[in-house]
């Protein structure tokens, strides 16, 4: 909501119900329960408060109507939005208009790449255990590199089960996966085409800057502590 | 005989206005109003609403919606489910609309239009004075009353006649063999009933004030003053503006009540029971909401022909605008007695622009009230059906008698019997 929204919207500090008594609930302190006096349907006044709904209605009516026929510059120091419609409208005009998604947005996941350009997964299968909807299909094969032993042979996910937690991003020991792609799963004409493979996930993918393969550098200054109690 | 039919005959004939009034006016605007409820409804809560249809690049801000609406209903498939009454079922929809579009008949949409004057030259202007001594004269025969029907009890066969638009609602629940359909349908009949009375009644302060019940002669004689206008008709007499004001409020409640729509939509119920055409789909359930769109249409057209002078526009006499003058009353040759203003400045207008000015008064004043009601419906909250019953028998009921008590009182008084 833009500030020029608000001033009329908020209720009137002494408007609303009586409270009779209030009641602190043993579940804790924050917990309330008001008994509040409600006047009854004979003693309410409805004109009055249809005459003011109507008041407010219109009001959002008459703003909405005839912004639109002002100029730029008079939109701009009333503090209205620049949108396509010209109003105070907060509809967002969705093929024309887009809204920047959130930095932290999941979208499609993607394969990352190694400086060779071969894929980074090392098929450790955390991801499909992780996944709580069964979604990830990996079958391993032999990886031919040094010092790594599997790749994924089938990178498969099925994009209408996943239920896009990000489980699979924070299992992964090697910044194999990830879904910052910003781009939401597109709609398909058969429930087959919603399946990412490894060669389309490896499209969106990126050379990370992780190092991998047990070569980074260490991150322990001390030397590691044996388990002290081994059953 | 057939020779003796000119094309005068033709455009007074009752068919030819009807035909008019129904399918270049009331249609148009019924369906406009679909879209235009949507649109409002989206303005009054800082949306947007239906904006994109377009014919390649005419889009004008949507309105083309209501044909895409009505192409979609048209080609949906119709749906009669298998336990229903199939003959009643067809006709139910075809109930609810036919009575709104007769009732049209008593509504007078335009001024009367002399055709004669208008061959002379469209700068011809009317001589008020001699159109009162004479309406008979060669200028002013073949005249176009703008009204299908003049009938004396004009305003008592709408009440009869859109009683009848009840059976469409109630039929359609009780043939749909289903629940829901049939408590909508006993609800749409209960409401009705509550709410004509009141209806019915809260309008007769206006009858007492011009002793008409024809809508034409009401809007004749509520003239050119806006102060003669029925929501003011009584503002000469000691509070008298207060009844008419009063009749005006009564009346339009209930008469958004008869058009089922929220605050009042009981019938339909979305909340509840959906309402009696729930089994309805494609255009046999848009004619039920084309029909209630033509009711609002209806009931504007009511409002503004009985409360604010019906095509009058303010100070627009039949020669052109007329400020100050005096009302004399002129006798024409068949011993009728006219009521005719004289003098004052004027500003003459020829009788085409009058003509076009009035009947174009009447269409704002129709869209306005429209306006007005899809207001009401989006601001207000809908009743519960034990509130609708008290609202109308107990609130509505009451006032409208007390109005006509008071008004009657107060005509013996100052006006005697």
């Amino acid at each position: 909501m833009s500030a020029a929204h608000d001033h009329h919207d908020e209720a009137p500090k002494t408007a609303g119900p009586v409270v009779l008594a209030t009641h602190t609930s043993s579940a804790g302190k924050t917990v309330r329960s008001l008994r509040v006096a409600r006047p009854e349907p004979h003693d309410a006044n409805f004109l009055v408060a249809a005459a003011k709904g109507l008041g407010i209605t219109l009001k959002h009516f008459a703003k909405n109507f005839f912004l639109p026929m002002r100029s730029k510059e008079a939109r701009a120091k009333l503090g209205a939005p620049e949108s396509i419609s010209g109003n105070e409208i907060e509809t967002v005009q969705y093929p024309d208009e887009k809204v920047t998604y959130p930095e932290r947005f999941r979208g499609l996941h993607r394969l990352m790449l190694r400086d060779d350009g071969a894929v980074r997964c090392v098929a450790c299968m955390c991801c499909p255990t992780v996944c709580p909807a069964h979604c990830i299909t990996i079958i391993p094969e032999e990886s031919d590199s040094k010092g790594i032993e599997k790749r994924p042979a089938v990178f498969e996910i099925d994009e209408l089960r996943c239920v896009v937690c990000g489980l699979c991003v924070e299992a992964c020991p090697c910044d194999a996966i990830r879904m910052d792609t910003g781009v939401h799963a597109t709609p398909v004409e058969d429930r087959g085409d919603a399946i990412e493979t490894k060669e389309s996930m490896l499209a969106r993918g990126i050379k990370s800057v992780a190092k991998q393969g047990g070569e980074g550098p260490t991150w322990r200054t001390t030397a590691p502590v044996p388990p002290s109690d081994k059953r | 005989m057939l020779a003796s039919i000119s094309i005068w005959d033709i455009l007074d004939w009752g068919g030819t206005k009807w035909l008019f009034l129904v399918l270049a006016l009331v249609m148009p605007l019924a369906s406009l109003l679909t879209w235009a409820e949507r649109r409002q409804s989206a303005m009054m809560q800082d949306r947007l609403g239906p904006n994109r249809a377009n014919i390649g690049p005419i889009k004008l801000k949507g309105i083309l919606h209501f044909v895409a609406d009505a192409l979609k209903m048209i080609f949906k498939e119709d749906f009669v489910p298998a336990n229903v009454h199939k003959g009643l079922f067809t006709l139910a929809p075809l109930l609810a609309l036919a009575p709104v579009l007769i009732a049209f008949c008593i509504i007078p949409f335009g001024p009367t239009i002399y055709p004669h004057v208008l061959a002379h030259g469209i700068a011809t202007h009317v001589d008020p004075l001699a159109l009162a001594q004479n309406p008979a004269a060669p200028d002013f025969i073949d005249s176009i009353r703008l009204q299908i029907f003049s009938i004396d009890y004009g305003l008592i066969f709408y009440f009869a006649v859109l009683t009848l638009a009840n059976y469409g609602g109630t039929i359609a629940g009780w043939a749909s063999y289903n629940k829901w359909a049939l408590l909508g349908g006993l609800r749409s009949s209960s409401q009705m009933m509550s709410y004509e009375v009141a209806m019915g009644l809260s309008l007769m302060p206006i009858f007492l004030a011009f002793g008409t019940l024809e809508p034409g002669a009401l809007v004749d004689m509520q003239g050119s003053n806006p102060v003669n206008w029925g929501l003011l008709s009584w503002s000469a007499l000691p509070g008298g503006a207060l009844f008419t004001i009063g009749a005006f409020l009564l009346f339009f409640t209930a008469a958004i009540a008869e058009t089922k729509r929220a605050p009042f939509d009981i019938p339909e119920g979305e909340p509840e029971i959906i309402g009696y055409f729930v089994e309805y789909s494609g255009m046999r359930w848009g004619i039920f909401f084309l029909a209630e769109f033509i009711e609002v249409v209806f009931i504007s057209a009511v409002v503004a022909t009985v409360f604010f002078g019906g095509w009058q526009v303010p100070f627009l006499d039949v020669d052109g605008f007329r400020f100050g003058g005096e009302l004399t009353q002129v006798t024409d040759i068949m011993g009728h007695v006219h009521n005719v203003t004289v003098g004052g400045s004027i500003l003459p207008l020829p009788h085409l622009a009058v003509v076009l000015f009035q009947f174009g008064a009447f269409g704002l004043k129709v869209v306005l009230l429209c306006w007005f009601q899809l207001a009401v419906r989006w601001t207000l909250p809908r009743f519960r059906a034990d509130q609708l019953m008290k609202l109308g028998w107990k609130l509505l009921l009451p006032l409208a008698l007390a109005n006509i008590m008071i008004t009657a009182l107060v005509k013996l008084i100052f006006m005697g019997a």
